[in-house]
C-alpha cells in the first residue's frame, strides 16, 4: 500500500474533515455538546464580565511559578477526572441494562469509544496531571528552593499537557476517538482496521502530552538532585522527595519509549510501512512488547509519588519520625528498578514457553516484598504514634487496606498458570482498579487534603470532606468487589451485551458503586466549593496547621512567589521539626533582593500551536500541519533569542511580605486584603513590574 | 538585629544568597539519555525485524559500503572540528569559534548531502519503506538519525547568529557546551548505526 488515503474523499484545504465528521446522529453526544458548549459559554462569559482574562492571563497561564503551575496541573487532572468518570457511569450503566433481548442504550460502535476514552483519559490526563501537579508544587518547597531548575521549561510542559487534554477533547465532538482499547494495539489500530480518525486522536493526543511529560520529568530531576537546601543530603531528604526522585527517572527512562513505538504505529498509518502489519515482514507483538516495556513502569510512575504522600501523610499524624527511612529509600530504588523486568507479565498469553514466563512471573512476585515492606513501615510508624484520624490520615488508612488486597491479586495474576485463566477478564480489570484507584487516586486525595491548606492558606471543611471518603471508599467496594467475582467466573472485559441473566445482578451491584462513587467525587467538590466561601472561617495563619515535619510548613500558607525569604539550613531529616524542636527564630531583618524567573507566553503559544499541528495531522489537512510545524519551531527559534528572563524581588518587597507575615503570626494583623489570597504575590510582580 | 541571639546551630543563610549550581548541563545530559532510548527503541525494532525482507532486497545488495564510509568520515570530522570550536571557546575567542562551527555545520551538511543521495539511490531500486518490514526499520533508524542531524544544523545556524550579536557571554557558552554534546551524541550514535545496520547488514 502506498498512500494511505481512503475511500473517503479528501480536499486540500480541509483533508478528510467533512460536514459528516459531526456526529450529529449520535443524540448522546449532541446532548453532551449542548452541556459543554452552554457551561464553557457561561464560563468564557463570566470571565469577560469580571475582567479576568488579563488576570489570568498574566497571574496564571504565563506563571513560570512552580506553585501556579503545579495548581494549574491539579485544575486540569480535577476537570478531565469528571470527564473520564462520566465514561465509567456510561459503561456501568450500559453493563448493568444490555442483557438477553435489551441492547442497553450504546451501540457498539460508541461503547467502544467510551472504554478506550475512560482509560486513556483517567490515566494519561487525570493521574498523570495530579500527580505532577503535586510533585511541581512540593518538591521546591521540601527541599527548600525558590523554583524548580528551568522554571519556563516547567510552563511549557503543563501546557503542552493540557494541549495533549484538547485534542483528546476534540475527538468527543469532532470525528471519533479510538475503538481499540487504551493501549491502541496492532493489527486493530493499524490503518487497515481503524481507517478513521479515532486512532489518529489517540496517537497525537498522547505524543503532544508526552513531550510535556517528558520535560517535567528532566526537569524535576535536575531540581532535586542539584537544588537542595544547604545541608539537605540525599539520605535527609523528604521521602516525598526521594519517590518523587524515582518516579521521575522512570518518566524520562520510560516515555521515549511510548513516543517511539507511537511513531512507528504513526509511521504504519501515515506512510504505510510495515513494523506491526501482518503483511510484508511486521510484527505486531513487537508493539505489544514496546509499549508495554513504557506502560509497566507507567504505573510505578503514578504509584511511587503516592507512596511518598502517604509516608509524609503517617509521619505526621503518628506524631513520630518515619519508621525505617532508609529502608524506604532502597524499597522505593528497587521497585524502580524491578519495574523495568516485569513488562511481559501483561502478555504471557503470548507463548513466550515456560521459562520465559517464569521470569517474568517471579520478578513479579518478587516486587511485592520491597512494596511490603513499605506498608510494615507504615504500619510501624503508626504503632504507638499519637494518631490523629484528620482525613489525610483516613485516607492513608484506607490506602493501605484496599492496597493490600489489590496487590494479592496482582500477586495471583503473576502466576502465569493463573493467568491464562484470568487473562483478559474482568479480575484483572478489578485488580488494577484496585491498585490505581486504592492507591494512586487514594494517595492523591490524601495529599489533596493534607496540603491544600499550604497551597491556598485555609483548611477544607471536615463534614463534607468525611462524607466524600465514606462516599468513596463505600462506593469503590461496591463497585470493584462484584467485578473479582465476575472474573473469576470467566467474564471477559470490554463486552457492551451479556447473554446469561443471571450475571445481571454483579453488574447492577456494581453500577450502584459507581453512583456512590459519584456521590463521592460530588461531595469533594462541595467540599472545595464550601470551603473556599468560608474560608475565612477556616483561615490558617501559622502556616504549619498539621504540626508538619518538613521544609513546606516553614514558610506562609500560601507561600510567597520567593517561597522563602531566607534559604533554609537542613540539619536533620525531619528539617522542620529539628527546627522547631531547637527552637529556631525567623530572622526579621536584613532582607536581600531575591533573583527570579520573568513569565512568558511563550510555552502557552507553542502548545497552542501544537494542537492545531494535532489536529491537522489527525484529519490529513497538510497545509495547516506544515504551517503550524514550521511555527513551532520559528516560535523555537525566536523564544532563544531572549535573553531578558529573569528579574529581581525589591529587599523592600521582600520586607514588606514578611513584615506581613510577621504580623499576622502575632496575630495582630489579617491579610489586607481577605478576598484574595494571591493578593501578596500579585503586588510582588506588579513592583517588579513583571 | 540585636534580638537574634541564635541559639545552636544555624537554620537559615542569613549571610548570602544560597545559589546551587547551573542544572543545565545535567538537565541537557538527560534529554540526551531520553533521545538515546529512542534510538534504542529503533534499534531494537531493527535488531527483531532486520531480516524480515518480504521477498524484497537485502542488505548485501543495497548498501554501497564506500560511500557509507565517507559519510562516516564527514560526521566524524564535524566532531573534532566542534572540538576545536569548544577549545576557541575556553579560549575566548570569538571569531574562531564562529569558524570552526561554520566548518563543522560544511561537514554536517555534506553528510546530510551524501546520506540523501544514498536515500535516492534506495528509492530508484525500489527499496522504499514501504517494501518491507527490514526497509521500514532500516529507513527509520537512519532516518531519524538524519532528522537530528537535520535540527542540529538548523540549531547550529541559530546560535551561530546569537554568537555573533551577542558574544561569548555566559548564556551562549552554555548553549555552545549543550549544542556540544549533542552533536557529538549523534556521532556516538551513527557509529552504532554504521557497525551493527551496515556492516553487520553486508557481512550478513
Amino acid at each position: 500500500m502506498s498512500t494511505p488515503t481512503h475511500s473517503e474523499t479528501t480536499s486540500s484545504i480541509f483533508g478528510r474533515l467533512g460536514l459528516e465528521s459531526f456526529p450529529l446522529h449520535e443524540p448522546i453526544i449532541v446532548a453532551t455538546f449542548g452541556v459543554v458548549a452552554l457551561g464553557g459559554v457561561a464560563l468564557l462569559g463570566a470571565l469577560t464580565y469580571f475582567r479576568l482574562w488579563g488576570y489570568l492571563w498574566r497571574e496564571w497561564f504565563t506563571s513560570v511559578d512552580h506553585k501556579k503551575v503545579g495548581i494549574m496541573y491539579m485544575v486540569l487532572g480535577v476537570v478531565m477526572l469528571l470527564r473520564g468518570f462520566a465514561d465509567a457511569l456510561m459503561m456501568r450503566g450500559q453493563q448493568a441494562v444490555a442483557f438477553g433481548e435489551s441492547q442497553g442504550y450504546l451501540n457498539a460502535h460508541h461503547y467502544d469509544q467510551v472504554f478506550t476514552a475512560h482509560g486513556v483519559i483517567m490515566i494519561f490526563f487525570v493521574a498523570m496531571p495530579l500527580i505532577t501537579g503535586i510533585m511541581n508544587y512540593l518538591i521546591p518547597l521540601q527541599i527548600g528552593a525558590r523554583d524548580v531548575a528551568f522554571p519556563f521549561l516547567n510552563n511549557f510542559s503543563f501546557w503542552m499537557t493540557a494541549a495533549g487534554a484538547v485534542v483528546i477533547m476534540m475527538s468527543l465532538f469532532v470525528g471519533e476517538f479510538a475503538r481499540t482499547g487504551w493501549l491502541a494495539f496492532p493489527p486493530l489500530s493499524g490503518i487497515d482496521f481503524s481507517p478513521d480518525v479515532g486512532v489518529d486522536y489517540y496517537i497525537w493526543a498522547l505524543q503532544v502530552a508526552g513531550v510535556g511529560t517528558t520535560l517535567s520529568g528532566i526537569n524535576l530531576i535536575a531540581t532535586i538532585v542539584k537544588m537542595r537546601a544547604p545541608g539537605m543530603t540525599m539520605m535527609k531528604m523528604p521521602v516525598f522527595c526521594w519517590t518523587s526522585l524515582c518516579s521521575n527517572i522512570l518518566i524520562v527512562a520510560s516515555f521515549p519509549v511510548l513516543t517511539a513505538t507511537l511513531a512507528l504505529l504513526s509511521l504504519d498509518r501515515y506512510v504505510g510501512t510495515a513494523f506491526f502489519t501482518n503483511t510484508n515482514g511486521g510484527n505486531p507483538m513487537m508493539y505489544v512488547n514496546l509499549i508495554w516495556i513504557w506502560g509497566h513502569p507507567e504505573v510505578y510512575i503514578l504509584i511511587l509519588p503516592a507512596f511518598g504522600i502517604f509516608s509524609e501523610i503517617v509521619s505526621t499524624f503518628s506524631g513520630k519520625r518515619l519508621f525505617g527511612y532508609t529502608s524506604m529509600v532502597y524499597a522505593t530504588a528497587v521497585i524502580t528498578i524491578l519495574s523495568y523486568l516485569v513488562w511481559l507479565h501483561h502478555f504471557f498469553t503470548m507463548g513466550s514457553g515456560a521459562a520465559v514466563n517464569s521470569f517474568f512471573g517471579i520478578t513479579t512476585m518478587v516486587i511485592s516484598i520491597p512494596t511490603g515492606a513499605k506498608i510494615f513501615n507504615w504500619l510501624f510508624t503508626m504503632y504507638r504514634g499519637r494518631i490523629r484520624f484528620e482525613l489525610p490520615m483516613m485516607w492513608t488508612v484506607a490506602f493501605m487496606l484496599t492496597f493490600v488486597v489489590g496487590g494479592m491479586t496482582g500477586v495471583l495474576l503473576a502466576v502465569p498458570p493463573a493467568d491464562f485463566v484470568l487473562h483478559n477478564s474482568l479480575f484483572l480489570v478489578a485488580h488494577f482498579h484496585n491498585v490505581i484507584i486504592g492507591g494512586v487516586l487514594f494517595g492523591l486525595f490524601a495529599g489533596i487534603q493534607y496540603w491544600w491548606p499550604k497551597a491556598f492558606g485555609f483548611r477544607l471543611h471536615e463534614g463534607l470532606g468525611r462524607a466524600s471518603f465514606w462516599l468513596w471508599v463505600v462506593g469503590f467496594v461496591t463497585a470493584f468487589a462484584p467485578l473479582y467475582v465476575l472474573g473469576l467466573m470467566g467474564v471477559t472485559r470490554r463486552l457492551r451485551h451479556f447473554d446469561d441473566p443471571s450475571l445481571q445482578i454483579w453488574f447492577v451491584i456494581a453500577a450502584v458503586g459507581a453512583v456512590l462513587i459519584a456521590g463521592g467525587i460530588a461531595a469533594m467538590l462541595a467540599q472545595f466549593g464550601w470551603s473556599i466561601y468560608k474560608r475565612e472561617e477556616l483561615r490558617d495563619v501559622t502556616g504549619d496547621p498539621w504540626d508538619g515535619r518538613t521544609l513546606e510548613w516553614s514558610t506562609s500558607s500560601p507561600p510567597p512567589a520567593y517561597n522563602f525569604a531566607f534559604t533554609p539550613v537542613a540539619h536533620e531529616l525531619d528539617a522542620f521539626y529539628d527546627m522547631k524542636a531547637r527552637g529556631h527564630e525567623r530572622p526579621l531583618a536584613g532582607y536581600r533582593p531575591i533573583h527570579m524567573p520573568k513569565n512568558t507566553g511563550t510555552g502557552v503559544i507553542l502548545a497552542g500551536l501544537s494542537v492545531a499541528f494535532a489536529f491537522a495531522m489527525v484529519w490529513y489537512i497538510w497545509w495547516l500541519a506544515a504551517l503550524s510545524l514550521a511555527a513551532i519551531v520559528g516560535g523555537a527559534i525566536w523564544h532563544s533569542f531572549n535573553y531578558d528572563r529573569d528579574y529581581h524581588i525589591p529587599a523592600v518587597e521582600v520586607a514588606r511580605v514578611e513584615g506581613e507575615r510577621t504580623r499576622a503570626l502575632q496575630g495582630a494583623a489579617r491579610p489586607r486584603d481577605p478576598d484574595s489570597p494571591r493578593e501578596q504575590d500579585r503586588d510582588v510582580l506588579a513592583l517588579a513590574g513583571a | 538585629m540585636s534580638a537574634m541571639t541564635p541559639i545552636g546551630p544555624s537554620f537559615y543563610l542569613t549571610e548570602e544568597d544560597h545559589h546551587p549550581e547551573g542544572s543545565t548541563a545535567l538537565g541537557f545530559w538527560m534529554y540526551l539519555m531520553s533521545d538515546c532510548l529512542i534510538f534504542a527503541v529503533l534499534f531494537a525494532t531493527y535488531g527483531v525485524l532486520g531480516t524480515a525482507y518480504a521477498g524484497g532486497p537485502t542488505p548485501a545488495e543495497l548498501f554501497d559500503l564506500p560511500l557509507v564510509a565517507l559519510n562516516t568520515s564527514m560526521l566524524l570530522l564535524s566532531s573534532i572540528t566542534y572540538g576545536f570550536a569548544m577549545i576557541a571557546m575556553g579560549e575566548g575567542r570569538q571569531r574562531a569559534v564562529l569558524g570552526w562551527l561554520g566548518i563543522t555545520g560544511l561537514f554536517g551538511a555534506a553528510f546530510l548531502g551524501i546520506e540523501m543521495y544514498e536515500f535516492a539511490h534506495l528509492i530508484h531500486e525500489g527499496a522504499t519503506p514501504q517494501r518491507s518490514a527490514f526497509l521500514s526499520s532500516f529507513w527509520t533508524l537512519v532516518g531519524t538519525h538524519g532528522l537530528h542531524v537535520f535540527f542540529g544544523l538548523v540549531w547550529l545556524v541559530v546560535l551561530m547568529v546569537q554568537v555573533a550579536r551577542r558574544g561569548l557571554i555566559e548564556a551562549n557558552q552554555r548553549r555552545v557546551q549543550c549544542l556540544s554534546m549533542f552533536w557529538h551524541f549523534l556521532d556516538v550514535v551513527w557509529i552504532g548505526v554504521f557497525t551493527f545496520v551496515y556492516l553487520l547488514g553486508v557481512l550478513r
